[in-house]
């Protein structure tokens, strides 16, 4: 069930110069969600970022009591978010959104470009508890840019591509070898920039497997009320905030 | 106690808090957060004949205080509506209100007349001032005489209330409103969002896919304040105030400057809880101040 929460800031870990994880905390219980899911969060103390701001949900510890979020500072709130006091009141909506189908005993292959990595944590530990065999490619600009490949080899091979070289594969994502000669996957799981997600889409489609892609549209609402964040799909125009953001490739027309 | 019940056109509502058409959906979206039963009433996304897809992505950029929207009634048609949705929220104890729109007067009055049938619809507010559709919507809401045309052709096959929501992108608001009560609408809501437009520097490009868009949130809050307060004055109708209520004090400003009731909007997209908040903060007030009857409140500027 959706659900307004107070949480407190309760740690940071920075990654490099613009990328962080953010984990806050609760009092109460927290909601169940599936990989997938996002968060509408204030950001609080400033008045200039009017609207919340979605973010993948990264990782929830039950018993913890903690929900993390790994953010990109690209705009005022993302910024403001990661220079928040240890132990301030930051208000989310959650969870929203869809999530990713969960198959069992396949060769899955996951493709992640940027902060398009976040919702992969949950969904590989996921997939690994259903027998699925789980394969990462993930792009970056730089190796400086390539993240949390510890925790991904927890659940299955990393390949990595940068565009300058300094890190695995140089190029982009889609020219990895891992998509020329013998290509065992059954599936494919995308979420990143839309050119590269649609360049999978349509490697999918001629290799003839399914693809699930997750969509990062501007949002006001996040609950399917505003119709601001839509995208084109063979059902018409579709809000990424609730019937996305995770969508079956061969139903969307973007 | 406080009596919270509002009156308008001999429908009452059980306050004075609604949600504005278009950032409410058709209520459900809210189930999670509130009970939509404690609502005077919502006021559904809008309503055309026929199905619409709505504008291109982006259809939304972020303001200061604000955010500018180029929807453009995406919707899945009267008859979904009626058929579909309506069923499924009719007995959610608050007052359903449909918002209606056409591109031409014939779909206006095709639209009421499916809606006359319509059993537990009491009222309808008539959208003469959406200002992101390339035909009819605002287009109607900004010359006197196409409102009045408009207005009058719903009254004549509509046999329950009308409101008109009307468009603050007029040179008098108070002209186009003394137009539709002489039309025969029983009361008006304003103002609907201001023609707006955002555009990226570097790019050089605008941000929404329809150059322009409406204006809505706390930053048009005070021209909306002074533009019910002027029509407060120059009509007889009750008067719904719109226009960037973020919370409670917010609400009974309108109420002051002369709204017999407000409706909620871009703030639901901050807060889903914001409406239920209102309501508690307006009976709180009206605790405080010694007001029995929040309809008091209405037109109480004191100058």
């Amino acid at each position: 069930m959706k659900h307004v929460q107070d949480f407190k800031v309760k740690h940071y870990q920075l990654l490099n110069a613009d990328n962080y994880i953010l984990t806050l905390s609760s009092d109460t219980v927290i909601e169940a969600t599936e990989p997938g899911n996002f968060a509408e969060i204030k950001v609080p103390d400033t008045p200039d970022v009017f609207l919340r701001r979605p973010i993948s949900i990264l990782n929830v510890n039950h018993e913890a009591k903690t929900i993390s979020f790994y953010i990109k500072a690209i705009g005022k709130g993302t910024t403001k978010l990661g220079k928040l006091p240890i132990g301030s009141v930051v208000n989310i909506v959650y969870p929203l959104g869809n999530s990713f189908s969960i198959s069992k005993r396949k060769n899955v292959l996951i493709v992640g470009g940027g902060s398009g990595i976040a919702p992969f944590i949950m969904l590989a530990s996921k997939l690994k508890k259903e027998n699925n065999n789980v394969t990462f490619l993930i792009g970056a600009r730089t190796g400086d840019d390539v993240f949390l490949t510890e925790e991904f080899s927890k659940y299955g091979d990393i390949h990595i591509t940068t565009e300058d070289g300094s890190l695995g594969e140089k190029g982009l994502v889609t020219q990895h070898s891992v998509f020329s000669g013998d290509f065992p996957f059954d599936h494919i799981y995308t979420c990143g920039p839309d050119p590269m997600m649609k360049a999978i889409a349509s490697i999918a489609t001629k290799k003839r497997i399914s693809c699930e892609a997750s969509l990062e549209n501007m949002m006001a609402c996040g609950i399917g009320a505003c119709l601001c964040c839509v995208t084109p799909t063979v059902n018409g125009n579709q809000c990424v905030c609730t019937e996305g953001p995770v969508f079956n490739t061969k139903d969307l027309q973007w | 106690m406080v009596n919270l019940e509002v009156n308008i056109a001999g429908v009452k509502f059980k306050n004075p808090v609604t949600t504005a058409s278009g950032t409410f959906g058709f209520g459900q979206e809210f189930e999670d957060f509130i009970d939509l039963n404690k609502l005077g009433g919502i006021f559904v996304k809008g309503l055309t004949l026929k199905n619409r897809e709505g504008n291109d992505y982006p259809r939304m950029a972020e303001t200061a205080s604000g955010m500018l929207n180029a929807v453009g009634l995406q919707n899945k048609g009267i008859d979904y509506f009626i058929n579909t949705i309506f069923p499924s929220i009719k007995d959610s104890g608050t007052e359903i209100i449909p918002n209606i729109n056409g591109s031409v007067v014939k779909e206006y009055i095709e639209v009421a007349e499916k809606l006359n049938e319509v059993d537990s619809i009491n009222i309808l507010e008539l959208n003469i001032s959406c200002p992101n559709v390339k035909e009819g919507g605002m287009a109607f809401g900004v010359s006197c005489p196409s409102a009045i045309a408009v207005t009058s052709a719903v009254r004549e096959v509509f046999h329950k209330p009308i409101i008109v929501k009307l468009s603050p992108n007029v040179t008098d608001i108070t002209e186009i409103a003394k137009g539709v009560e002489g039309a025969g609408a029983d009361a008006v809501s304003l103002v609907n969002t201001f023609l707006g437009m955002a555009i990226d520097a570097h790019t050089k490009k605008p941000l929404l896919s329809t150059v322009t868009g409406g204006l809505s949130g706390p930053a048009i809050k005070p021209i909306a304040l002074r533009m019910v307060w002027q029509v407060y004055n120059a009509v007889k109708i009750p008067v719904i105030g719109i226009g960037g209520i973020m919370n409670a004090t917010d609400a009974i400003e309108f109420m002051i400057a002369g709204a017999t009731a407000i409706q909620v909007g871009t703030a639901n997209f901050i807060d889903p809880q914001v409406s239920i908040k209102i309501i508690d903060g307006i009976e709180e007030y009206c605790k405080k101040n010694g007001v029995s009857t929040v309809s008091q409140l209405t037109g109480g500027l004191i100058l």
